[in-house]
């Protein structure tokens, strides 16, 4: 479903990504972890083309996937992003904040929207902060509302970018449950992460990414329960026992 | 100080013809600008570098030039280019092209500060240039540059005098004018910086209002 072919980006003299060939199938969950820096958070914004990349192909569902052509906005709308600082927007409330694409962007009818979001607000346990405003909510339920958002676009794939890594330990928690069910339900995911809890107990796959390349991938358990490369095996040991 | 109020008295009705026109000028300008601001702002911002290296230079150029030579150019000048104004025509052009340079500034500044992330998030759900700006950013620029609007809007109450010099017969004028027909100076000037003052007052209310309003998110 989701295709990358040899793909490479560089920021002005960084190559950031050197040649990433992967692919994610539908219904997959796939993390992806690495250290900071190896280029974890490009891959996922290439993919719905919030960075352009530089060679090699992206695409999803066969469209390629190019930054700058209309083409995007049919791309943007079947692949949500959830993001690590949430993004919501604060001048708007929560159900707003679901609603917004589906109203504005797919122009689906009002009523029929309002229901869904209600739905999805229900579905991440927070129908009843609908008409509450995002400052006023924590990390973890304003992540929770984003990945509602994210779901009300209906989309064929979720990107999650580090979804966990700027909230308060103990809310953690709420929003990998969240995911957990959602990946239950057979929603295709890609998710950057350093839960490795999650990524062991949910992935189906995963990449670990250094230096901008896939060092090694697999089954998830297999993977970090097993690594066989020894850059994998260095990372799992300081992530898993940083002391 | 008995003179004083019997002057106000008979000056008042005349200075009040002065303080209608000083309300069209100002009005005219605030909306002009407003909107010239706006186009250059988003010109400026586009991510398109020949619309925002045009706005940049159509800025400068509007801020090196004084006010009141923009208007005597309108003015005196048009005219021999096949284009006349009338002088509160001119005076409202004039006014509003000058400080639609401010405001642009302004309004970018409003604009760029809004969160990266915010326009990400827009993206991500499809949305396209126009419709983030519309439904993401100014609304939430709009918080930020509403205080420095309201000075804008103050400094602009008491810039639609120069359009006195261009012969518009607002209350700066009409004050001069009575003041060389009467020899009055002190009564007439006092009054018109009152009137002046009375008019400004609600517009620093205003501004408080919006920095408070800002303060608060």
């Amino acid at each position: 479903m989701i295709e990358l072919n040899d793909v490479h980006k560089s920021f002005g003299k960084v190559e950031v990504l050197k040649g990433i060939t992967a692919s994610v199938e539908k219904g997959e969950v796939v993390c992806i972890i690495g250290p900071s820096g190896s280029g974890k958070s490009t891959i996922l914004r290439c993919i719905n083309g919030l960075e352009s990349y530089d060679r090699g192909e992206i695409s999803v569902e066969g469209l390629k996937v190019h930054r700058d052509a209309p083409s995007i906005v049919n791309i943007r709308t079947q692949v949500s992003m959830v993001f690590q600082r949430f993004n919501l927007f604060p001048h708007r409330t929560v159900l707003e904040n679901v609603v917004e694409g589906p109203l504005f962007v797919k122009k689906e009818p009002r009523a029929q929207v309002l229901e869904r979001g209600r739905a999805l607000l229900a579905q991440v346990g927070l129908a009843e902060k609908a008409d509450a405003h995002p400052p006023q909510l924590s990390g973890g339920q304003q992540q929770r509302v984003a990945i509602a958002r994210a779901l009300a676009m209906q989309p064929k794939a979720i990107l999650f970018d580090e979804p966990t890594s700027a909230l308060d330990p103990e809310l953690v928690g709420d929003v990998l449950g969240v995911m957990r069910k959602l990946a239950d339900d057979g929603m295709t995911m890609v998710v950057v992460t350093h839960e490795m809890g999650f990524a062991r107990d949910v992935a189906d796959r995963v990449l670990f990414i250094d230096g901008g390349v896939i060092v090694e991938q697999g089954p998830a358990k297999a993977l970090l329960n097993q690594p066989k490369h020894p850059r994998t095996q260095d990372f799992l040991r300081r992530v898993l026992h940083p002391l | 100080m008995k003179g004083f109020w019997h002057d106000a008295a008979e000056f008042f009705p005349i200075l009040m013809n002065g303080v209608a026109l000083t309300i069209v000028v100002t009005i005219g300008s605030l909306l002009l600008s407003t909107v010239l601001g706006l186009v250059w702002a988003m010109m400026r911002v586009s991510g398109i570098k020949a619309l925002s290296m045009l706005s940049a230079s159509l800025i400068n150029v509007i801020r090196g030039i004084p006010i009141i030579v923009l208007l005597f150019y309108l003015y005196f000048v048009m005219p021999d280019l096949g284009v006349t104004l009338s002088a509160l025509q001119a005076a409202i052009l004039g006014l509003g092209i000058a400080y639609s340079a401010y405001q642009a500034e302004n309004f970018r500044a409003g604009i760029e500060a809004i969160d990266k992330g915010q326009i990400e998030a827009a993206q991500s759900i499809g949305m396209g240039w126009w419709l983030t700006m519309r439904r993401v950013v100014l609304p939430q620029a709009v918080r930020i540059v509403l205080p420095p609007y309201g000075n804008v809007m103050i400094m602009m109450l008491k810039d639609s005098s120069q359009a006195s010099t261009i012969t518009v017969a607002e209350l700066a004028l009409q004050g001069k004018l009575i003041a060389s027909s009467t020899f009055k100076n002190t009564s007439v000037f006092t009054l018109v910086a009152l009137m002046y003052l009375t008019m400004s007052i609600p517009l620093i209310l205003l501004v408080r209002h919006f920095e408070k309003r800002a303060g608060k998110r």
